[in-house]
């Protein structure tokens, strides 16, 4: 016989337990379920070196502000787990850990969520199962030659475990820029093949980028002020690291000795040939931060250029061929990105690229709802500090739907 | 014996091979077309000179080509679309290569007819669809040719004008390209 709760939310990461926090103080009875550990992400699939890419001073959860010693410090993945982890514990999030939803059908009254664990029927789910639960590697990877190890960043640990040579890098957003980075500093050659990018300095006018960010507005920015909801939603990552005053762009990646290229367009006979078009994703990168550096200073009332700014410098002749036979290359790390899991999801509300269809949190599917996507209703939703207008939102609208029932 | 001719000067051909073994400076041309906006996406571009064996060359004559775009596209369809010039130099290049390598084999060509066909999902440049790329998502070249010669040496003939062809290269595989304003 299955169990009977008001709310399912499914995924005990800051997101879940945010909605958690939300549903607790509306006296909505919930149980979040979790299908490893709290934070489980943050524990499991992430490289040894990874750091939050915003400063602590910035990190909170709804009541739950940072209170350690570090105010301009980046927590570690660790740390953000055990963050997580405590803000469960002050919360006493009704959480059920090692508890894998298997399917989320609908039923008369709601939904009828079935785990490993026995089934839910319940009112109203909360999907918060995170934005990146798989890597997304290119169909052309079914060319790499035989005898070449490639990795996505949910298997890459550290430099040292990686065989001797050289290592290709896809992909220059946040978690191809780190790894490319840690790579090269470990002596090995770097190739890293560059496709749209979204540059930022570390520092702008010596205050943390991420500062400017929120001060700004720039993140507070909400999902239906947005002309271009779609673009902005598949953003690539900026080009940060968690290390105070450094800065991780191309040019300092080409200052470490690492060699940039196109975009990956096709693996034939055994050589990668990248795009022609480097130098134009590097211009458009750098107007683009021009134009956000200049919007800052313009906010601040400043007249000036934007400061410490230097156009991406790229190779006069960029390679548009690497022989992956030759034995230059050994390794291929797929940082290309990565996508939300909803297979277990059994409601038709997931469009042909896979991506849940909701309208500011509110899915396309009466009772369900989801937090922890990109730009669900403001450009800082998927950060730790962005969860909490999402989150009050989505409890107070997933409340007014239970009223008319508690009513009846 | 009999004579193939096939309106190629193949001798001229070797002989410059020959000579520009030892003169790499001189095998270096710039091909030049420059470009002129006339009003929606109807432009006109022109070409006459380009630089080759080491100074300033020129066409016998200016040629002048128009691109815009079908009415279906709201244009007023003044001429062919940028995009179909690539299959205008893609037949060009393929079929010069045939009658060159014809030539050299003593292959005599009776006709040589080809089709090209670039198939295009247009909602890449519309940007309806990110994951859509906004060239050819595929060209295809089909030849006809009636010549003293068995099948397999024509298919071996169109194999060897791809692996010679100038715009089949620069159609495969990546080219830097730079875009400035001046």
């Amino acid at each position: 016989m299955s169990q009977r709760v008001t709310t399912v939310v499914i995924g005990a990461g800051h997101a879940g337990l945010a909605a958690s926090h939300f549903l607790s103080e509306r006296s909505i009875d919930h149980i979040v379920l979790e299908r490893g550990r709290i934070a489980n992400t943050w524990r499991r699939e992430r490289w040894d070196s990874l750091r939050l890419l915003t400063p602590n001073w910035l990190n909170r959860l709804p009541g739950h502000p940072y209170g350690g010693p570090d105010p301009d410090g980046y927590m570690t993945a660790g740390q953000v787990a055990d963050f997580i982890g405590d803000y469960a514990t002050v919360t006493a999030a009704p959480v059920r850990e090692n508890t894998t939803v298997t399917s989320v059908r609908r039923t008369d009254g709601g939904y009828q969520v079935s785990t490993g664990e026995g089934d839910l029927d319940c009112a109203t789910v909360v999907i918060a199962s995170g934005a990146c639960n798989a890597p997304v590697v290119p169909e052309c990877a079914a060319g790499v030659p035989d005898g070449i190890t490639q990795l996505t960043p949910f298997e890459y640990r550290n430099p040292g475990s990686l065989p001797d040579g050289g290592v290709l890098v896809v992909g220059a957003s946040a978690s191809g820029v780190q790894i490319a980075a840690e790579v090269r500093r470990s002596g090995r050659p770097v190739v890293l093949s560059v496709g749209e990018h979204v540059r930022l300095p570390r520092t702008y006018r010596d205050r943390d980028v991420l500062w400017w960010m929120d001060a700004t507005g720039v993140w507070a920015q909400r999902y239906d002020e947005i002309e271009d909801l779609a673009r902005a939603r598949r953003l690539p990552s900026p080009q940060l690291v968690g290390e105070p005053g450094t800065t991780i762009d191309l040019n300092a990646l080409t200052g470490l000795g690492v060699e940039p290229v196109g975009r990956l367009a096709v693996i034939r006979d055994g050589a990668a040939l990248f795009s022609g078009g480097l130098r134009n994703v590097c211009s458009l990168a750098d107007l683009k931060m021009r134009r956000l550096l200049a919007g800052f200073d313009e906010w601040a009332g400043i007249g000036d250029d934007p400061a410490g700014f230097e156009p991406t410098r790229i190779p006069a002749v960029p390679r548009l061929r690497l022989d992956l036979r030759g034995g230059e290359i050994t390794t291929i790390i797929w940082a290309t990105g990565f996508r939300p899991d909803y297979r277990w999801l059994d409601v038709p509300v997931v469009d042909e690229k896979g991506r849940l269809r909701h309208d500011g949190g509110v899915v396309d599917s009466p009772g369900l709802y989801a937090l922890g996507l990109p730009v669900l209703r403001r450009r800082r939703s998927t950060l730790l500090h962005g969860i909490e207008d999402d989150a009050r939102f989505v409890a107070r609208h997933l409340a007014e739907r239970l009223t008319p029932r508690v009513v009846a | 014996m009999t004579t193939t001719d096939n309106g190629v000067n193949v001798q001229a051909l070797l002989d410059a091979r020959e000579a520009l073994k030892g003169a790499p400076e001189a095998a270096q041309f710039t091909w030049r077309a420059t470009s002129t906006w006339k009003n929606g996406v109807h432009s006109t571009t022109t070409i006459q000179n380009f630089f080759g064996l080491g100074q300033e060359q020129s066409h016998k004559t200016k040629t002048e080509f128009t691109a815009d775009h079908p009415e279906i596209f709201a244009a007023e369809d003044n001429g062919i679309t940028p995009i179909e010039y690539l299959l205008v130099g893609l037949a060009g290049c393929l079929t010069a290569g045939v009658a060159s390598v014809a030539q050299n084999r003593g292959i005599q060509l009776r006709s040589v007819t080809s089709t090209v066909e670039g198939n295009h999902d247009i909602r890449g440049i519309l940007g309806a669809d990110s994951d859509v790329r906004n060239g050819f998502n595929d060209v295809k070249v089909t030849f006809a040719i009636d010549a003293d010669a068995s099948r397999e040496e024509i298919e071996a003939l169109v194999a060897q004008s791809q692996k010679r062809s100038a715009v089949y290269d620069a159609l495969t595989n990546p080219t830097s390209v730079t875009v400035e304003v001046a």
